[in-house]
């Protein structure tokens, strides 16, 4: 997935100057740009236009008396007020809004980085010692991208049950039942069960396409095996790690149903805020200033990957 | 491949030693720690999944306590069953329609897209290109609830929220597996068939058809097959564009009846959609195996990577 994503962002630059390619002279200027037309005006009509929509309803009024969001479309009339009152509800300390807040960042470092110490080892042990299993093993660590995210969180919140198999193996330990379901590990350790088979592909990719003689070499030259794994491996593995976290981590910023299922108002998210605001009458403006809020707030690890992507593939 | 067979066959120079350190310094020493991890990972990772499915025979309301083996939730229950409920089998239709009529839109147009920004080159094109990748990193909520906010604001009274609106939307979002699968598919071929179909007196359109398509098929083919196993799938999207009960496809009454009281059909309901989504990989599977067969590519590993 990654390989193709970075193929995909690298860039061709050419001067005006240069000397026009077979294929622009014998197909005419706008042939192959007519092919992407279609696609364009696509993400235009409903990629595009609906930020703008989600602009207008966050800086729009709500209807007095139906509570229905009143969007304004013309920028000048703008108003920030629902902006900034569904803003200061951070910046204030409002525990209902702040916490989700907090909880999100919390949660999403703490699962991206169990996400990539066990991603790394199963990564690692399939790219390099999985010998004749290795078919087996891509298939399982593939699998679970077929395997609806819903099916696999339901599949969890079935055995965690105060009467699931979870419970009945801590049993025979002497365990009394526990209640799983909403406790924040809990909902931390569904987002890394949701997510990881994203950390594992890619840098399942770039452990791959390490050269062995290159690990040999690094042996040969008086390298412990540690030394040669991190002087070695880990540089190598770097860009594998950075598409890893950010693929991993952007969707847990957004998602709401790992805490709908296996979690409570106590574990709630970011994505919860949006969720059940939306549906609610004269909250409209307020999804919207929550989905500004997160645009913002998921920018920057967006921008980073894609830029950095872009990178390896010129500097390739 | 070759990794793993070079490690394999290393003549073992130091004599095993029995102490745990010289065991520890044994360069050559199996990974077991790391085997137990990946087993271990294997196992967490697809063993609730088999058992989920398990419980969809049992004879009991339990989900999370077996019961006996039953086909109540499957057949013989005459409301509750999959087969009896009416409103299953709708969103069943439903879901098979959608994701349907995505594929047939989402996989020409991000196929057309491909094509046309490998061989336009300009800042329009970059600016297109950037923000279809971007449609594919952005978290679903965000695309979910802006498209529902254009339906039912700027749009409201052309589109309805309800099949169109959902098709719409999941088009939107599954666009981008296309353009990228296909996309780095061209990045392999190179543009040298092509000029060779042109030096041989091939017009543009003729070789597009006869050289570069059926060079493209594979990852058509892939790509279909993911944006449907995708759309299956999907209920974040597709939740928030759904109108009346009867437009909820599959995955949105298993989350709806997941987070309410679910009983052992909604396993029965999941383990359906799971086979939909398993068939149809497995017949492009055996079609991309069959196109690819011939040319001696790489097909294993690549064409899985592309899955």
């Amino acid at each position: 997935m990654a390989s193709n994503t970075e193929a995909v962002t690298g860039r061709r630059r050419r001067d005006r100057n240069t000397p026009k390619t077979r294929s622009e002279i014998s197909y005419g200027r706008w042939y192959w740009p007519s092919f992407t037309f279609p696609g364009i005006l696509w993400l235009a009509v409903l990629f595009i236009l609906p930020f703008y929509v989600v602009l207008s309803v966050a800086f729009g009024a709500v209807d007095p008396l139906f509570r229905l969001p009143l969007p304004v479309y013309q920028p000048w009339w703008w108003s920030l007020d629902t902006f900034q009152t569904t803003f200061e509800k951070f910046t204030s300390g409002s525990r209902i809004y702040l916490d989700p807040l907090v909880r999100t960042l919390a949660y999403v470092a703490i699962a991206s980085l169990i996400c990539l110490v066990l991603g790394y080892a199963v990564a690692y042990y399939t790219a390099r010692y999985a010998g004749r299993w290795r078919w087996l093993i891509l298939v399982l660590l593939i699998a679970p991208f077929w395997i609806s995210y819903l099916m696999r969180i339901y599949a969890w919140q079935s055995l965690l049950q105060p009467d699931g198999y979870v419970n009945d193996a801590l049993g025979v330990f002497g365990v009394a039942p526990i209640i799983w379901i909403g406790r924040p590990i809990t909902v931390v350790l569904g987002l890394v069960y949701g997510y990881i088979p994203f950390m594992i592909l890619p840098l399942f990719g770039f452990l791959d396409r390490i050269d062995q003689h290159m690990l040999e070499a690094g042996r040969d030259l008086g390298a412990s095996s540690y030394q040669t794994f991190r002087r070695v491996t880990l540089p190598l593995s770097k860009p594998g790690i950075l598409a890893g976290l950010v693929i991993v981590s952007l969707p847990m910023f957004g998602d709401y149903f790992t805490n709908n299922l296996l979690g409570s108002t106590n574990t709630s998210m970011y994505g919860n805020l949006i969720d059940s605001a939306v549906g609610q009458a004269g909250q409209g403006p307020e999804a919207g200033s929550l989905v500004l809020i997160l645009i913002v707030l998921v920018m920057i690890p967006m921008l980073y990957y894609l830029r950095s992507t872009r990178r390896q593939t010129e500097a390739a | 491949m070759s990794d793993a067979t070079l490690t394999r066959e290393r003549p073992i120079a130091v004599a095993p030693a029995r102490t745990a350190t010289g065991w520890l310094r044994n360069p050559w020493r199996k990974p077991r720690f790391l085997q137990a991890i990946t087993l271990g990972y294997l196992a967490w990772s697809i063993l609730p999944v088999i058992i989920a499915i398990v419980f969809s025979f049992n004879n009991g309301r339990s989900r999370s306590t077996w019961q006996g083996f039953s086909l109540r939730w499957w057949y013989q229950d005459p409301f509750d069953s999959v087969w009896h409920d009416t409103a299953l089998r709708t969103a069943m239709f439903q879901t098979l329609k959608l994701s349907t009529l995505t594929v047939l839109l989402a996989v020409p147009l991000g196929t057309a897209f491909a094509i046309g920004i490998d061989r336009w080159h300009g800042r329009p094109a970059t600016t297109a290109n950037f923000f279809m990748l971007f449609s594919f990193v952005m978290p679903e909520i965000i695309l979910g609830v802006s498209l529902f906010l254009l339906f039912q604001n700027l749009f409201k009274d052309a589109i309805h929220l309800g099949t169109g609106a959902e098709f719409l939307g999941l088009v939107t979002f599954q666009m981008s597996y296309p353009v990228i699968i296909v996309r780095a598919r061209l990045l392999s071929i190179g543009p040298e068939y092509e000029e060779a179909a042109m030096d041989l007196g091939a017009p543009p359109r003729q070789s597009l058809r006869r050289v570069l398509l059926p060079l493209l098929w594979p990852a058509i083919l892939a790509s279909a097959a993911l944006v449907f196993a995708d759309s299956v799938d999907d209920f974040v999207t597709v939740r928030y564009l759904s109108g009346p009960a009867s437009s909820e496809p599959l995955s949105v009454k298993i989350y709806s009846a997941a987070r309410a009281s679910p009983t052992p059909a909604v396993n029965a309901a999941a383990t359906i959609m799971l086979i939909t989504t398993l068939t149809v990989i497995a017949i492009a599977w055996l079609v991309f195996k069959r196109i690819t067969h011939n040319r001696g590519e790489g097909v294993s590993a690549a064409g899985l990577a592309e899955f």
